[in-house]
């Protein structure tokens, strides 16, 4: 994937097994939301294809989701003024039929899928624990929740292969252990996870196994006991940091999570 | 280390005030005693002769009988004395003042001060000097002033400066106790009673004969419903009409079939079929721009392809198709027809295009549309729509035997020619009122807010954003071109000119813009009631003439000033425009990474 001269991911070589979760890390910039945008459509790759289940998606996004790839988002992209429960009714979107017509005429095969509908989103708002909260607004959410609810949103279009971008940014360490526990639940219904995250810890818990991107490309992947050993990483994370550079934080960061993960 | 971002609010109330008391310092029975004083002297008032001279519109020379301007001055006396004997807690009134404010108090005052000076002005202005006054105009003038000083009289916690106390004075607050759960047939007999009201207030509305009227008029109504209001009564009827949505949709649907009964005269039964015709146009931009969020500045086309087509094929001898002559049913199918392939044509090439690129496309394609019905002539063009004459004569529509051109006797009313027009837009706006809930609320609806609130999330969550948006414009086209039927018929004859972007007068693509944004975006009753009011204003200020678009301009200006989400807010869009104690909300506008949250020590 090139933007203009910027190469931001390049031959990127990726494999996700279902009932696996998979962790994506790379300082920031590294191009992982990229490959995520590649994945689902959203950017269509220069070079390249994405196939899931052995046939080749179109960079269509809908067409990505109704084959059974969803996601959700860095910075958090609700239908902010729609209902908790309207969103994962968004989600159902592929997995519904009713058109214009229906719609219309009201018969009793809609009312029957409305209901439908209705009784799956709330049970995953259950699962979530959002029940409670179905009529408020996505936008008057507390942020963990908001976290909560676009993973809920993404459920509800019934992926093989769920990505999550960054599911534990700016939250508490208390939120962030309930985010574990959530994914394994995921896991556990027999969806494949491809997780991006800079909480090392979160990472080499839950993960199977981790790949590192590093400047586009992918420099190691293996279980987290080869990735935290590998030099490589150590060298890409620390790297020769230049005056101001954003990974520097992070990189100093990971790097001490590494220290006491080891 | 997690990102926290602290409400945006200054510390609560820096100067509690312990004492409080009014803006004119009056003791608080006082205060009460000049409203009710007041007020019912303000209604009396209206009883006296307030001009010597019938020359002022509307007969003020009668003692001991209110004419014109002076009954809007009545009914604010009135609803003012009303509110000051529920500020008494007098049994049996309480329930107009559940939160026992000042606002509706104040409000009310000042309505019966605002349309009683504005017609003692325009009697001096009009007439030529205070000499025309008579000594009611005088006791008239007094009598409104004293309810707005009770008022202001009334305790008030003091803000900062004066003009947050004025603001206290109105403002509506922010708890109002829940009301006692009311039994399901009174909540249906008061619906009744609303709709009633609004009939009667509507059908007044339209029958006023001159502009200084329909300016007292419109001040008292907004005066009152803003009283209503902050009085927190809106809200109460509103939860009431949730419980009983069919109910009210069947009450609201009997009172517009009763208006033509109110009617003596089929020129104000013309004005209400073109404000249902407008209405229903607005409802389907309303789905567009309202559900799809796609700005749609060139939607008066549809209407125009909808009447072009019944136009064509209505037998009318000017029709290039003179002898064809479809029954009604057909030329409707053939108009909505029309108009969903023109949309399509237009909508297939333009919904790929996002934001402002659509609205300055489709107002192009809309131009265009006039354009080309002006230059088909025969000379310029093909020989279709008659060019610039467009196509006149056309005739009455006959509906199993049922002529709408003649006038016919239903239990001692007679419903004239655009009564029966009337009757069979309230259908047409039935129709599309149905379809507009029934697709709003649905799988399809809920893609086209999606797609709405965030193009690319919705794209993500399966979405296919081209077909919806493309659904979307279709519908509201062909709603549109089915109103456009109506119309064709109802004005005799179609020309090119009335399709156009901008114009002084309804329908045209701006106006309808205007009536949903003003009305209330998203909502059923907010751009037929925007559509209300942008009808009736040109139409009954006519002095205003082409200074009547600069009017407007201020008016919208100064409505999404105060109050952005419209006159009847969306659920939605009232917590989005007023939202206080937002919880942070990350920005949702790029995709690109902005140095996010790190993690750093967590
Ligand atoms: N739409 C875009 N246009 C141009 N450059 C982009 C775009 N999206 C991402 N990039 C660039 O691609 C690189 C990778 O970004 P990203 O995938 O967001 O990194 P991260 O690994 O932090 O998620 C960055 O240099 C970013 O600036
Ligand atoms: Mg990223």
């Amino acid at each position: 994937m090139r933007f203009g001269g910027l190469t931001a991911v390049r031959s990127v070589d990726f494999t996700v097994n279902s009932g696996e979760i998979v962790g994506l890390i790379g300082p920031n910039g590294a191009g992982k939301t990229t490959f995520f945008n590649c994945l689902t459509g959203l950017y269509v790759p220069t070079e390249g294809t994405v196939s899931y289940q052995g046939t080749v998606l179109p960079p269509k996004p809908h067409l990505v989701t109704k084959a059974g790839i969803a996601r959700t988002f860095q910075n958090i992209r609700l239908f902010a003024n729609m209902t908790v429960l309207e969103n994962v009714l968004v989600g159902r979107h592929t997995r519904t039929r009713e058109g214009l017509w229906s719609a219309l005429l009201r018969g009793p095969g809609f009312k029957k899928a409305e209901k439908a509908s209705e009784a799956r989103a709330m049970e995953l708002l259950e699962f979530i624990g959002l029940a409670h909260k179905r009529d408020h607004l996505a936008r008057n959410l507390p942020y963990g929740e908001q976290r909560k609810l676009e993973i809920a949103r993404a459920l509800a279009s019934e992926p093989g292969l769920l990505l999550l971008d960054e599911p534990t940014a700016g939250m508490n360490p208390q939120e962030t252990r309930a985010t574990e526990e959530l994914v394994f639940a995921i896991r556990d219904m027999g969806i494949a996870v491809l997780v991006i995250e800079h909480d090392m810890r979160f990472i080499f818990n839950l993960c199977d196994r981790v790949a590192v991107l590093v400047q586009g490309e992918k420099l190691v992947e293996g279980t987290s006991e080869v990735v935290q050993a590998d030099d490589r990483v150590i060298a890409a994370y620390l790297g020769e940091p230049f005056e101001g550079d954003p990974a520097q934080n992070e990189a100093k960061a990971a790097g001490t999570t590494k220290g006491e993960a080891q | 280390m997690t990102e926290t971002k602290s409400p945006a609010t200054p510390p609560a109330d820096a100067t509690p005030t312990t004492a409080t008391r009014g803006l004119i310092g009056l003791p608080l029975p006082a205060a009460r005693a000049l409203l009710l004083l007041g007020g019912i002297a303000t209604a009396a008032s209206a009883f006296l002769a307030w001009t010597w001279t019938s020359d002022f519109p509307g007969d003020l020379t009668v003692y001991g009988y209110p004419g014109g301007l002076q009954w809007l001055t009545f009914v604010a006396g009135v609803l003012t004395a009303l509110f000051a004997l529920a500020s008494y807690g007098v049994r049996g009134l309480r329930w107009l003042l559940p939160a026992r404010n000042n606002a509706p108090l104040v409000l009310t005052a000042l309505g019966g001060f605002g349309v009683t000076w504005f017609t003692a002005i325009e009697i001096a202005a009009k007439l030529g000097g205070l000499a025309n006054w008579e000594p009611g105009t005088y006791i008239a003038v007094v009598a409104s002033l004293i309810p707005v000083i009770g008022a202001f009289a009334l305790p008030q916690e003091a803000g900062e400066s004066t003009k947050e106390t004025l603001k206290a004075y109105i403002a509506k607050p922010e708890a109002i106790p829940a009301p006692q759960p009311i039994a399901p047939w009174i909540q249906r007999l008061i619906i009744t009673i609303v709709a009633a009201l609004g009939l009667g207030v509507f059908a007044y509305g339209i029958d006023t004969q001159y502009g200084e009227i329909f300016i007292g008029f419109l001040i008292v109504l907004v005066f009152a419903v803003w009283a209503l209001h902050t009085a927190g009564l809106l809200d109460r009827f509103s939860a009431m009409v949730a419980d009983n949505r069919s109910f009210t949709l069947a009450m609201g649907f009997l009172a517009a079939i009763a208006f033509p009964l109110t009617q003596t005269d089929d020129h104000y039964a013309n004005i209400g079929v073109n404000i249902l015709i407008f209405g229903t146009v607005a409802l389907g931009l309303n789905i567009v721009v309202g559900l799809a969020g796609l700005l749609d500045l060139g939607y008066v086309a549809f209407l125009g392809v909808g009447a072009y087509t019944a136009a064509l094929v209505s037998g009318s001898e000017f029709s290039r198709f003179s002898g064809v002559q479809f029954p009604f049913w057909a030329a409707a199918l053939a108009g909505a027809a029309a108009s969903l392939i023109f949309g399509v044509l237009i909508g297939a090439p333009t919904l790929r295009l996002r934001g402002d690129y659509l609205a300055i496309v489709t107002l192009g394609f809309g131009e265009i549309f006039r354009l080309a019905v002006n230059n088909m002539d025969g000379v310029s063009g093909p020989d279709i729509t008659n060019g610039p004459n467009g196509i006149p004569s056309i005739p009455d529509l006959k509906l199993f035997g049922f002529n709408f051109g003649e006038a016919h006797d239903l239990g001692g009313f007679t419903i004239g020619r655009f009564a029966n027009y009337y009757l069979l837009m309230v259908l047409v706006m039935a129709l599309v009122v149905t379809v507009y809930r029934r697709a709003a609320d649905s799988r399809i609806g809920r893609s086209w807010i999606a797609i709405r609130e965030d193009e690319t999330a919705a794209t993500a969550m399966g979405i296919n954003g081209f077909r919806v948006k493309l659904i979307a414009f279709a519908l509201g086209a062909s709603l549109a071109g089915l109103a456009g039927t109506v119309s064709a018929h109802v004005t005799y004859n179609v020309v090119p000119n009335p399709y156009q972007f901008a114009g002084a007068a309804p329908p045209n693509s701006a106006f309808l813009l205007a009536a949903v944004v003003l009305g209330g975006m998203g909502t059923v009753s907010g751009p037929i009631l925007g559509a209300a009011l942008l009808y009736l204003l040109p139409e009954k200020l006519v002095f205003l003439q082409d200074k009547s678009l600069l009017a407007f301009g201020i008016a919208l200006i100064l409505l999404m000033r105060f109050r952005p989400e419209g006159i009847i807010a969306n659920r939605r869009r009232q917590l989005e425009f007023h939202e206080t104690g937002q919880l942070d909300v990350p920005e949702t506008t790029t995709l690109s990474d902005e140095p996010a949250v790190t993690k750093a020590g967590a």
